[in-house]
Parts: C-alpha cells; structure tokens; sequence
C-alpha cells in the first residue's frame, strides 16, 4: 500500500477550508457552552428548588441521549413546530447546549467542593449568597474546575465532525468531499486524524498555558 | 445601625440545640453588656462553639431566641405583631451586627491580606475601593500586620493569619464579635501574639464573647468568665470568683486540669 502524495498534495489546501469552519464552530458554540454552562452551574446552587430540578432534569436529558440524535432534533425536529436554523448554526446550537450541560456539573461540583469555612467566613461578615459565589467560591474553583472545563471542550471540538452529517461542510465533510471525487480513503482519513489531533493539541497547550499562569490557591 | 446603649449588645434566651436526638445547648440564657468581654470555658463537647455558632445562626437554633443591639437575629416581626423566620437575604444584614473568628481562620486564600478586610467594606458596606483599602490598612496596623498588607494567607503564619480574620471581622464594625477558640490551631509559640491583639482590641472597648482554654488570658482579659458543661451554663462571675473560687464542683473539678495564675491575695 503506497501512499498518493499526489492526493495529499491536492487535499492540504482542500482541507484548510473545513479546518476553519471547525474552528470556527468549535468557537462559537464553546463560548456559548461555557457562558450557557456557567449559568445552569450557578442557578444549580441556587436556592430555589424548582431550579434546581428543572436543571438537574436538563442535564440528565442531555447526558442520557445521543448527541447525533440531538443534532437532529435541532435541525429536522424543530422546523416542525416552526423553528428553523441553518446548517451551521444548528450545529451550534445542539453543541453548544450538550456541552452546557456537562460544563454545568463541572461548575456545580467545583463551586461545591470548596471548603465549608469559605462560605461561613462569608456569611460572618454579611455578604448575600449571589455575593459568596461571586467574590468568594467562583474564583477559588475556577482554577480546579479548568481541566474538567478543558475535557469538555476538547470533547466539543471533536464533536464538530458528527455536523457533517447535516451537511456543514466542517472538516470531516470536507475530507469526505475530496474521497467521493477520488475514492482515496486511507490518505484523506489519516489526514483528517491528523488535522484534529493538532487542533486538539493546541487546545490543550492553550488550557494549560492558563493553568500555569493562575495562582495556586 | 446605630448602637443603642440601652438595650444590652447581646441577649440570648432559652437558646436550645440539638442535633438529631443528641442535646447540645440546653435552655441558655445570656446577656452581654456594650463593651464587656465574656469569656466562655469548658471542656470539648460543653456546647461553647454551637453556642457561638447559634447566635450568629451559621447553626439554626432548635429553639429561643438571639437579639443583637435589641433587634431579633433569624426572626422577623410580621405586621400583625406575630413572628416568622428571617429570609437568608435578611439573615444576612441582620448578621452584619456579629463579627465571628473561627478556630481554622478560614481567610480568603485568593485574596491578599488587605483585600480579605477589605472586601466586606467595599461589597458588604458599600465603600469605594480605596477607602475600603485604606481601612481595612489601618485595621491590620491595629492587630501589628502593616508590613504584611499585600500578602496573601498561603505566605503568612497561623498567628498572622488569624490576626488578619480578626481585623476582617473588626473592620465591619459589629456590634459585638465572637471568637471561636482563636488559638487552637496555632503552634504554641504563635499563641501569644493572637492573644495580645485581642487584649488591645478588649482594651478599646470592643464588646465580645471568647471561647478559650487559654485561662491566664481568660483571667486577664475577661470582665465575666461563665463555664460551660454538657450544653448548660454552671456558673459565671469574675474572673477573681470563678477561678479563685469556683462554686460549683464541676467548675472545680475542669479547673483543676489548668494551672491558673491566682490573683494577688491581700497577705
């Protein structure tokens, strides 16, 4: 089995293309993730029970279905009753809300998993609930909370590549393209594994760069 | 809230705690003058801490009733004269009258020094930050910590550290603070300087109430000492009577573990 450099040759440039329309979703749907992760997280804490319920609820939907079958809700079910989006941003959203929600539990649990004497001494000195989550527990979690943080978006941005099955034309679709008009699966394959591997490496380098550079608490 | 020099700073009334089917409080009653400093013995377990904890409701009482400068703590008085249970976010103001020093400090680990006394002056009270900074420097100049404004608690010692809780608590101005055996997580030689930081404050007027099993600073530094056992008050006096010459046989008996500097007698 030789490899056609010829092939790759032609598909470096091709794939390039897709690689931006995954960055870009990655970005898009991971910043909204996390905004979207961090309010579900918090309003978790809260002291209203039916939150609470409606969240856990949430969370337990998302995690017990497919994200594949997500995706489609979003892009062939919710048409049906008059909400429509186009490829790209169902994609987004059906990533953006299945990451949410495991953003969310890490969230919760890393505001949980400060120490009782934090909330105490916090409450001593008069501060409202909003005010300890906000100025005491959210900064001492967040540095613990960024590796879980970064496995979910690490997760996401290889979750971009289930979209080409709604035709976003993302990296997978793009390397799919270049093997329907070439039949040369194993190059194109290989190349998109390494395609991601790179982009989920720099992910990684970037997250812990940030690690590095918070204070240890 | 303006401090009213009528009603005492502190009343507790028939205060009653109990976790599950164990007691922990039995039916204590309280009450500390403006300006007084009470100080709290016992042996572990007598119910000193959950008293504490009870009048600053960081534990719900299981009965009775805590009032600071007069005004209810956890309770509110409904408009047809009747009571109900303070909402969390009214709990919260109502507890800006009781300053509280944990054992275990429990400082701010992402905040420096400075930003751990002042952060309740600016969110709590409202202050512009550089205000708040500026008093909260000064507080920490009062318990000897100006030259370490800008450290956080991880670069301090326990004693530093817990002298930085008690300016924290001491910057919010309550009515009275309770400490929670201030000095029982410091190595011994750290003690001392805790101990001096709260005589000065004492000395200034600060109303408090101390749980300690430091008895020579208890005798020193106390205008009341009230022993504790099995979650009831047994005895309270001056220092003078209840370390000179404790009543009860219970008092006498915890007592005799410590070796307590006798007052000078009159030859």
């Amino acid at each position: 089995m030789a490899i056609d450099w010829n092939i790759v040759q032609t598909a470096i440039p091709l794939l390039a293309r897709g690689t931006v329309v995954t960055l870009q979703i990655s970005l898009v749907a991971g910043v909204l993730a996390c905004i979207i992760g961090f309010l579900l997280g918090l309003a978790a804490l809260s002291n209203v029970r039916a939150l609470r319920w409606l969240i856990a609820a949430y969370v337990d939907f998302v995690r017990g279905t497919p994200l594949l079958i997500q995706v489609f809700l979003v892009f062939f079910a919710l048409p049906v009753i008059g909400i429509r989006f186009d490829e790209i941003w169902a994609g987004i959203i059906a990533l953006a809300f299945n990451t949410s929600a495991y953003i969310a539990e890490t969230v919760r649990g890393g505001v949980g998993s400060v120490e009782r004497g934090q909330t105490e001494a916090a409450k001593s000195i008069g501060m409202f609930r909003w005010q300890i989550l906000t100025y005491i527990l959210l900064p001492q979690a967040l540095r613990p909370m960024l590796p879980p943080l970064t496995n979910e978006l690490i997760s996401m941005t290889k979750n971009t590549s289930l979209l080409s099955v709604i035709s976003v034309y993302e990296l997978t679709r793009a390397g799919q393209a270049i093997i329907s008009v070439h039949f040369v699966p194993f190059e194109i394959y290989l190349l998109l594994a390494l395609y991601y591997y790179a982009l989920i490496k720099s992910l990684s380098y970037f997250s812990r760069w940030i690690e590095s550079r918070m204070p240890v608490l | 809230m303006k401090p009213d020099m009528l009603s005492p700073a502190l009343r507790v009334k028939e205060l009653s705690k109990a976790f599950g089917t164990k007691i922990v409080l039995r039916n204590v009653d309280l009450e500390v003058r403006k300006g007084e400093t009470v100080v709290v013995i016992g042996a572990s377990g007598s119910g000193k801490t959950t008293l504490l904890r009870c009048i600053s409701h960081l534990e719900f009482p299981t009965s009775g009733n805590v009032y600071v400068d007069g005004r209810p703590i956890g309770r509110l008085a409904t408009s047809d004269g009747r009571w109900k249970t303070a909402s969390e976010r009214q709990l919260a103001i109502q507890r800006r009258g009781i300053g509280f020093v944990f054992q275990r400090f429990n400082l701010f680990p992402h905040l420096t020094a400075l930003d751990n006394v002042a952060i309740g002056l600016r969110r709590v009270r409202g202050m512009a930050k550089k205000a708040a900074r500026d008093r909260a420097a000064e507080h920490l100049r009062m318990v000897f910590l100006g030259d370490h404004l800008t450290k956080r608690p991880a670069e301090l010692s326990g004693g530093q550290q817990q002298r930085v809780a008690i300016a924290r608590a001491i910057a919010m101005e309550p009515i009275i603070i309770l400490f929670d055996e201030p000095t029982s997580a410091l190595d011994p030689e750290l003690v001392r300087e805790v101990l001096d930081a709260i005589r000065v404050l004492a000395s200034t007027g600060m109303t408090s109430v101390i749980v300690t099993h430091e008895m020579s600073f208890a005798h020193q530094v106390a205008n009341r000492v009230i022993y504790m056992d099995e979650g009831a008050i047994v005895e309270q006096g001056t220092p003078a009577d209840v370390f000179g010459s404790p009543r009860e046989t219970r008092t006498r008996r915890f007592l005799e573990h410590f070796t307590i500097p006798q007052p000078k007698t009159v030859p």
